[in-house]
């Protein structure tokens, strides 16, 4: 047992020692990562000393951009189980080589989720009040309190899953089923649950017309497996390129497929929610209005969601087009989806709901230089943890690390 | 790609590499210090008490007893002023309504700088718990009241519509809460620890009445301004990064006082009482008068009614 634990550290070690190797653009990238960073952790102290007054927050918007990159990320997060699902439920092996980078992704991912909700806090030192069995959590009342454990939990089991199937490669053992198999299963059920549950955390709130809508959190997932696998897409070209581990064209193509059913589904469920919106043209419709028409004067939302709208028609469009078998345009496509997404999901989606305010008044939100640096920040951050998290596997996925003594095997 | 990596690790690419990794850490460690310069300008650190302290409903009478000195202590130091902060409990069979009367209230908004002085809200930046509504008459549409009217009251053509906290029977706010530091007492008052509240802000999205307001900075109130006679729950200064709300007064109420709100209001179109007791005035207004709870159709039980005369 002490001698696992212990050979279980010299690999982490190993793998860790593996970050400080690369050529100039590797450092390059992690130097300019690691400066908007600390760019970010500087804007993130000048809050902390100053409260959120140096956000464009106010009692009428109470929530914003971090809210917003939350939403967006707990979806990246969840949609590794759109790589994990056709490999272990379907057997379908062409995604077989990538799954793992797609969860290491979701680790990544869902750490900047917690930074993000830990930015937003006005008492980030009472973080333990969170912790259940020491604070006073409300379970299973408050939906937040379900994001927490769900949260978490993804983490937990992605790490877990990572950590337990990369050591067994390296040390060219085959893995005991028992230890990944039922929580690779778990995972899968996790991950539709952490989006549920976020988009559950708005859906819930009968005073919010704009959010009341049992569409949500269809929507939510449809638009997180366009975004997460569109990522990913872009992601493994990288990988390929920079370093010797092999992806196929085949894996890439099968991404294309699965972000081309979901975005085709996403924009259908955003039609059907503007539908019930704007032909029903009750009071309630007043958030709809003013994100996509401005309400009595005032149009903060409407170049934000007409740019979200373009993107997406034209991911769309390149994505149902046979065009996008070509990589340079599946690339573009994905990038426009993720973008067009990112606001859909962020400034499209939570701040429409506290404009007009509860009592009708319109106050509009402006996010701040502090609050787009710290978002930055957390960001380069979490792209950094991906980073570190590839140099870290991929020696051990191509063979090229393996334990001291043994043989260098080839690619698994 | 893979040679130049190689190229990289053999020979005296390893001095290079160690040199420029040292030279690395040292501006990494430089400029993390730099990053954090701004918290040098913190001043509201929570001493190792306050950091530790146990959520409201776990305190035992001796905890609360030295909580309730140890904020006297800082009111003190703060403001100048030895504060009568108390934490008083809720009266057995005590259950408070409001009533206001929305065919008298002339919107003078002196319901709102009574509750402001009453219950210490920061002056700066300046945050209110009642919002008055200037309506149109023949509209209950609140989208196109304004909030920000100016000049003579009452003014011909218009109603007035003051929203406070409704004290919901149902009140999403509380279940919203992820850490319990807000909660209904027994007499009806949704109240907020400040020493709990995480700041998390979800009781504000999920509030329908726009009754919950957010310390965005420290709250700033002038000495010689400061309400010394406090209650734990409700009119104590508040930290900065926490919510508060109307608490009903109930400081004042739980003593057997009107709220500041109802005891300024010259029009007397704030009524407040007990709707456990068939006789309070609160009760007979809701039996006999024309009464009617806003956004009924969000199903949030309010404590808090309009009516008018005919």
């Amino acid at each position: 047992m002490i001698n696992d634990l212990k050979d279980y550290f010299v690999f982490v070690g190993r793998c860790l020692a593996k970050t400080i190797e690369g050529d100039w653009r590797y450092f390059l990238w992690m130097t300019a990562l690691s400066a908007v960073t600390l760019l970010g952790l500087n804007a993130y102290c000048k809050q902390f000393a100053s409260g959120l007054m140096v956000t464009g927050m106010s009692d009428q918007v109470s929530w914003g951009l971090y809210i917003a990159n939350f939403t967006f990320l707990v979806g990246m997060a969840a949609a590794a189980v759109m790589l994990v699902i056709p490999v272990y439920v379907y057997k379908d092996e062409t995604l077989h080589d990538v799954v793992i980078l797609g969860e290491l992704l979701a680790v990544a991912v869902i750490v900047m989720c917690l930074l993000f909700v830990t930015a937003d806090l006005g008492r980030p030192d009472r973080f333990w009040h969170m912790v259940p069995g020491i604070g006073k959590f409300n379970w299973p009342i408050s939906m937040l309190s379900w994001d927490v454990i769900v949260l978490n939990g993804y983490l937990a089991l992605n790490a877990h899953i990572c950590g337990y199937l990369v050591y067994m490669v390296y040390c060219g053992r085959k893995p005991a089923k028992m230890w990944y198999l039922p929580f690779v299963f778990i995972a899968i059920f996790w991950a539709i649950s952490i989006h549920t549950v976020t988009a559950f955390l708005y859906v819930g709130l009968g005073g919010r017309p704009f959010w009341n809508s049992a569409i949500v959190a269809p929507r939510f997932l449809a638009s997180a497996f366009t975004a997460g696998p569109g990522f990913l897409i872009l992601t493994l070209q990288f990988i390929r390129r920079l370093t010797k581990y092999q992806v196929s064209d085949k894996a890439l193509m099968m991404l294309r497929s699965i972000v081309q059913v979901s975005m085709v589904i996403n924009v259908f469920l955003l039609f059907c929610e503007l539908f019930k919106e704007f032909y029903t043209d009750s009071a309630h419709v007043a958030s709809a209005k003013y994100l996509f028409f401005g309400l009595h004067g005032h149009f903060g939302l409407v170049p934000w969601i007409w740019t979200a709208m373009a993107l997406d028609a034209a991911a769309l469009i390149l994505l149902v087009l046979p065009l996008s078998k070509s990589l340079k345009y599946l690339d573009l496509a994905c990038v426009l989806a993720i973008v067009g997404i990112w606001i859909e999901k962020g400034m499209g989606m939570v701040i429409p709901a506290f404009v007009p305010s509860q009592l009708g008044e319109i106050v509009e939100y402006f996010p701040t230089l502090n609050e787009w640096l710290i978002c930055g920040g957390i960001w380069a951050f979490g792209l950094l943890l991906y980073t570190l998290f590839l140099k870290m596997t991929i020696p051990v996925l191509t063979g090229d690390l393996r334990p001291a003594g043994a043989a260098p095997g080839g690619p698994h | 790609m893979n040679d130049e990596e190689r190229e990289l690790d053999g020979g005296s690419g390893g001095m290079t590499r160690a040199a420029f990794l040292a030279g690395a850490a040292t501006s990494a460690v430089a400029a993390t210090a730099a990053a954090l310069a701004p918290l040098k300008d913190v001043t509201d650190l929570p001493s190792l008490e306050e950091f530790l302290q146990q959520h409201y409903k776990e305190l035992t009478p001796e905890d609360k007893a030295a909580i309730l000195e140890r904020i006297s202590k800082q009111v003190e130091k703060d403001y100048g002023v030895r504060p009568n902060l108390t934490d008083q409990p809720p009266i057995p069979g005590v259950e408070f309504g409001y009533a206001l009367n929305i065919g008298r209230c002339i919107g003078c908004r002196k319901c709102v700088y009574a509750c402001v002085k009453e219950n210490n809200q920061s002056r700066d930046p300046q945050l209110q718990y009642i919002r008055v509504l200037k309506m149109r008459k023949g509209s209950i549409d609140v989208e196109t009241s304004d909030h920000h009217y100016e000049g003579q009251v009452p003014e011909e053509g218009f109603y007035y519509m003051p929203v406070q906290c409704h004290q919901c029977r149902k009140a999403p706010c509380v279940k919203a809460c992820p850490v319990k530091a807000t909660w209904q007492e027994p007499d009806g008052v949704v109240v907020v620890d400040y020493n709990w509240c995480i700041g998390c802000r979800y009781c504000m999205a999920a509030c329908p009445y726009w009754a919950r307001r957010f310390n965005f900075a420290q709250p700033e109130i002038p000495a010689g301004e400061l309400n010394p006679d406090m209650g734990y729950l409700s009119n104590r200064p508040r930290p900065k990064g926490v919510v508060e709300k109307c608490t009903f007064c109930l400081h004042r109420t739980r003593n057997g006082k009107y709220p500041a709100c109802a005891e300024v209001c010259p029009t007397g179109s704030r009524k407040f009482g007990n709707l456990l007791d068939p006789e309070s005035e609160v009760s007979q207004i809701i039996k006999n008068k024309r009464v009617y709870v806003l956004k009924e159709e969000v199903g949030t039980l309010p404590r808090f009614y309009y009516y008018f005369d005919l």
